[in-house]
C-alpha cells in the first residue's frame, strides 16, 4: 500500500504544480495572487499573518470556504498566511454570520484575548448586516455592532479567490509597519 | 390495506377515539385527538409504527380559533406515510402530559416547544432551554407566539445554566467552547472524565441560533427559498429541496420529470462533495493527512464541478418552488460525466489509502460506537443511524423519483467510526451511479424543468434524505401564500444526543474523531 502512495505521488508530481491531471482547473491567478500577497505580508507584517477565525451564527458555508483556502489548491500558508488555534497567537479576528445573541460574549472575550496590535475582518454577507437574517430577534445585524471592523470580504460564501484577493487589497492598504 | 384503515385498527385495538381523520395527501395522514388521549396516541403509535418521534412541534392558533395546536409526528414504514397526532391546547394556562416519559425521542422537542411558546410539558424533568440562552435571554419571552414582539431592550436575564454534575474520586471536568481551536462552529462540550476515559458528555448547542422559523413566518414563498438554503451552508440543496417540496404540496404542482432528475442530481452532488469531506476529516483527526489533503482535492473538484453547472459552488440558487432554475444540458453532461469518472477513482484510492492503512484501522475500529438500540431509542437518522444497524433512508422508504432507479441502501451494524465510514464510501458509490443514471434518462425527457401552480392555502410535510439524514419542513401557508408557520427538523437535533452516547468509555483524544465520523450541523440544529 505505502508503495502504492508514494508510486501515485511520483507520477502526480506535486499537485499544487500539475493540477489539470487531478481534474481540477488549475488557475494561474492563484500563483499571481499569492505573490503579491507573499510580498505585502513580508514587507508589514514581518513574514506571516495570523487569523483566529470565530463563527458567530453563520451556516458553515463560509468556514467551509475558509477551510478550502488552506487545501492543497489554494494553500494559502505558503504565502505567509495561517490559520491559528488561539486569539493569543494571532494578528486579525475573521468573523462570519451575523453574531447571535449568545455568541456576543464568546466574541467579545475571543478579541480582548488578542495581543496588540488587532484588527476585525469580517466575511461573508451575514456579517456586514445580518445578511439573509437581517432583522431577526437574535441576531444583532452584523459585526460591525459589536466590534470595529477594519475589511469586510463580500460574498454568501466568498470564494477563496475572493478571499485572497480581499485580503491582498486589504494588505495593500495596510499602513506600513515602519515609516 | 390503505393508510386509514391501518390506523384505525391500530386505534380501535387500543379503544382510543378520534374526533377526526384527515387524509391530506397520499402520504400524510392527520388524526385529532383529545389532550387526554394525546399521550396514550402518540406512544401507541410510537409501539406500533416502530418509529421514533420525527417531528413535534406546536402552532399558534389562538386568533383563529383559541388554542394551541401540537403535532407529533411519525413514519409509518408499512404504509408508506406519515401519521401526524393533532392535539388543541386552551390557550389559558397551556399545558400536555409529556411523551418524554414513555418516548425518549420526544424529550428534546418538548423542551423546545417549552422555550418556544411557553407550553409546558408536564412531567418532563428536563425543561432547561436549548436555544434561548438563559444568560441572554430572560424568561417569558415566547418568540414563536403570533404576539410576540421582539422587546427593545430585554430585563435582566436569568442565572447561569447549570450542567449536570459528575462527582466522585478523581472525576474532573473539562469545559470545551464555544469557540473551538478549529475553523469550526460553535458549541460547548462538558466533559466529565476519570482519567483517560469520557464518562460523561454533555453538549450545550444554540450558540448560531438565528431565530430562522420566526424569520420565515409572513414570508413569501419564493423569498424563503433564500432562507433555507442559508439554514445550513453544506445542505444547501437538501433544505431548499425539503421545503420546495412542502410548497408544491400545498399549491398542488405536479414537478416536470425532468426537473426531478435534476433534483436527484444535485441532491448526490452535494451528498458527493460532503462524504468526500468527511472522509478526509476522519483521516485528519488520526493525523493521516495525506488522504486528508487528497479528500480534500476531491471535495474542490466536486465544488469547482458545481461551479461550472450550476453557477454555484454550493447549489444554491437553483431550486425553485415548482422545479429548477438550472437547466444540465448536452454538455453540462458532458462535463459532468468527465468530472465525475476522475473523481470516482480518486475515491477509490482514498478508500484504498484508508481501509488497507492498519494503523488507521487500528484507530477507527471499535471506536465511538453507538449501539442499535440506543440509536433507535434517540430516534437518530441518516448515516449515523445506518452505521449502527438502521436502515432507514428516505429515498428507499418514500422514493418518489427514486422508484425508476437502481441503488442500494447503505447499512453497517458495529455503529463505530469504521462504520460510519464505510457508510460513507458506500453512499458515494451510489451517488456516482445515480448521476449517470439520471443523466441516462435526462436525454430522452421533455425540456420542461419548472411548473407553475396557483397559490392556496393549506399544510403540507416536505422531507428529503439529505447527505447528513432527514431534513423535515412541515409548513402552513395562510391566504396569501405567506407562510405562517414553519417547522424544520435537523437529522443533527437528534444525532447530537447519539454523540453524547457514543463517546462514552472513550479515551478524550479520540473524541474529535467520534465527532468527525458524526460531522453534524450547528447551524442546522440552532435554527
Amino acid at each position: 500500500m505505502n508503495f502504492r502512495i508514494f508510486k501515485s505521488s511520483i507520477e502526480k508530481g506535486r499537485v499544487t504544480l500539475k493540477l489539470d491531471e487531478a481534474g481540477i482547473v488549475a488557475l494561474p491567478e492563484i500563483e499571481n495572487i499569492g505573490r503579491d500577497l507573499k510580498r505585502a505580508i513580508h514587507a508589514k507584517f514581518g513574514r506571516s499573518f495570523h487569523i483566529r477565525e470565530v463563527d458567530t451564527g453563520s451556516c458553515g458555508a463560509c468556514e467551509s470556504e475558509i477551510i478550502a483556502c488552506s487545501n492543497p489548491l489554494y494553500d494559502i500558508q505558503r504565502f505567509g498566511i495561517d490559520f491559528v488555534a488561539s486569539p493569543r497567537h494571532a494578528d486579525a479576528l475573521l468573523v462570519t454570520g451575523p453574531v447571535s445573541k449568545n455568541m456576543i460574549l464568546a466574541l467579545k472575550k475571543t478579541y480582548e484575548a488578542m495581543p496588540e496590535p488587532k484588527f476585525v475582518i469580517a466575511l461573508g454577507d451575514c456579517a456586514k448586516d445580518g445578511g439573509a437574517f437581517k432583522g431577526s430577534y437574535y441576531t444583532r445585524d452584523g459585526v460591525e455592532n459589536i466590534l470595529p471592523v477594519i475589511l469586510h470580504i463580500p460574498g454568501c460564501p466568498p470564494d477563496p479567490l475572493t478571499i485572497m484577493r480581499s485580503l491582498l487589497s486589504f494588505m495593500h492598504d495596510f499602513p506600513c509597519r515602519r515609516a | 390495506m390503505n393508510t386509514q384503515d391501518y390506523i384505525k385498527n391500530i386505534l380501535d385495538s387500543a379503544n382510543i377515539k378520534t374526533s377526526g381523520f384527515d387524509m391530506l395527501r397520499r402520504d400524510e395522514l392527520y388524526l385529532t385527538v383529545s389532550a387526554a388521549d394525546f399521550a396514550g396516541t402518540c406512544s401507541l403509535m410510537h409501539k406500533k409504527l416502530d418509529s421514533p418521534v420525527m417531528t413535534f412541534f406546536a402552532e399558534d392558533l389562538r386568533e383563529a380559533s383559541g388554542v394551541f395546536a401540537l403535532y407529533c409526528g411519525f413514519l409509518s414504514l408499512q404504509t408508506r406515510s406519515w401519521i401526524f397526532v393533532r392535539q388543541n391546547i386552551a390557550q389559558d394556562d397551556p399545558a400536555f402530559d409529556s411523551l418524554a416519559k414513555n418516548i425518549y425521542s420526544a424529550s428534546l422537542f418538548e423542551r423546545e416547544i417549552k422555550e418556544m411558546f411557553g407550553i409546558m410539558p408536564s412531567g418532563n424533568p428536563d425543561l432547561r432551554r436549548l436555544k434561548l440562552h438563559d444568560e441572554v435571554w430572560p424568561e417569558g419571552y415566547y418568540p414563536l407566539r403570533k404576539d410576540f414582539i421582539a422587546p427593545r431592550d430585554l430585563p435582566a436575564p436569568g442565572p447561569a445554566y447549570r450542567f449536570k454534575r459528575v462527582e466522585g474520586e478523581g472525576i474532573f471536568e473539562i469545559p470545551v467552547g464555544p469557540v473551538h481551536a478549529g475553523i469550526i462552529g460553535p458549541g460547548h462540550f462538558r466533559f466529565s472524565s476519570a482519567g483517560e476515559p469520557i464518562v460523561n458528555l454533555e453538549l450545550r448547542l444554540g450558540w448560531t441560533h438565528r431565530g430562522i422559523e420566526k424569520l420565515l413566518e409572513g414570508m413569501d414563498t419564493s423569498e424563503a427559498v433564500k432562507i433555507f438554503e442559508r439554514v445550513s451552508g453544506d445542505t444547501a440543496f437538501g433544505y431548499s429541496l425539503a421545503f420546495c417540496r412542502s410548497a408544491e404540496k400545498i399549491f398542488g404542482i405536479d414537478v416536470p420529470v425532468r426537473a426531478q432528475l435534476l433534483r436527484v442530481i444535485y441532491l448526490e452532488l452535494e451528498r458527493l462533495y460532503n462524504h468526500a469531506n468527511d472522509m478526509g476529516g476522519i483521516a485528519l483527526d488520526v493525523g493521516f493527512s495525506f488522504p486528508a489533503q487528497f479528500a480534500s482535492l476531491i471535495k474542490e473538484s466536486i465544488l469547482q464541478l458545481n461551479q461550472k453547472i450550476s453557477a454555484s459552488r454550493y447549489l444554491k440558487g437553483i431550486n425553485a418552488v415548482g422545479g429548477i432554475l438550472q437547466d444540465i444540458d448536452k454538455n453540462k453532461a458532458v462535463i459532468i460525466r468527465e468530472a465525475l469518472g476522475k473523481i470516482e477513482k480518486d475515491i477509490c484510492s482514498l478508500e484504498d489509502m484508508l481501509l488497507t492503512s492498519v494503523s488507521f484501522m487500528d484507530r477507527v475500529d471499535a471506536t465511538g460506537i453507538l449501539r442499535a438500540n440506543t440509536a433507535r431509542d434517540l430516534g437518530i437518522t441518516g448515516v449515523a443511524a445506518r452505521a449502527s444497524g438502521i436502515a432507514l433512508d428516505l429515498r428507499k422508504a418514500l422514493p418518489g423519483i427514486y422508484d425508476t432507479l437502481s441503488f442500494a441502501a447503505a447499512k453497517e451494524h458495529a455503529g463505530d467510526v469504521a462504520s460510519r465510514l464505510r457508510v460513507r464510501i458506500a453512499e458515494s458509490k451510489e451517488s456516482f451511479s445515480l448521476i449517470s443514471q439520471s443523466l441516462e434518462k435526462l436525454s430522452s425527457c421533455s425540456p420542461e424543468i419548472k411548473a407553475t401552480g396557483q397559490v392556496k392555502e393549506g399544510i403540507a410535510f416536505g422531507y428529503v434524505e439529505a447527505w447528513r439524514g432527514a431534513v423535515l419542513v412541515w409548513m402552513r401557508l395562510d391566504r396569501d401564500g405567506k407562510i405562517a408557520r414553519c417547522k424544520i427538523v435537523d437529522p443533527s437535533f437528534h444525532n447530537w444526543d447519539a454523540l453524547s452516547f457514543a463517546v462514552l468509555g472513550n479515551i478524550i483524544p479520540d473524541f474529535p474523531l467520534c465527532n468527525k465520523s458524526f460531522d453534524l450541523s450547528y447551524a442546522g440544529n440552532d435554527l
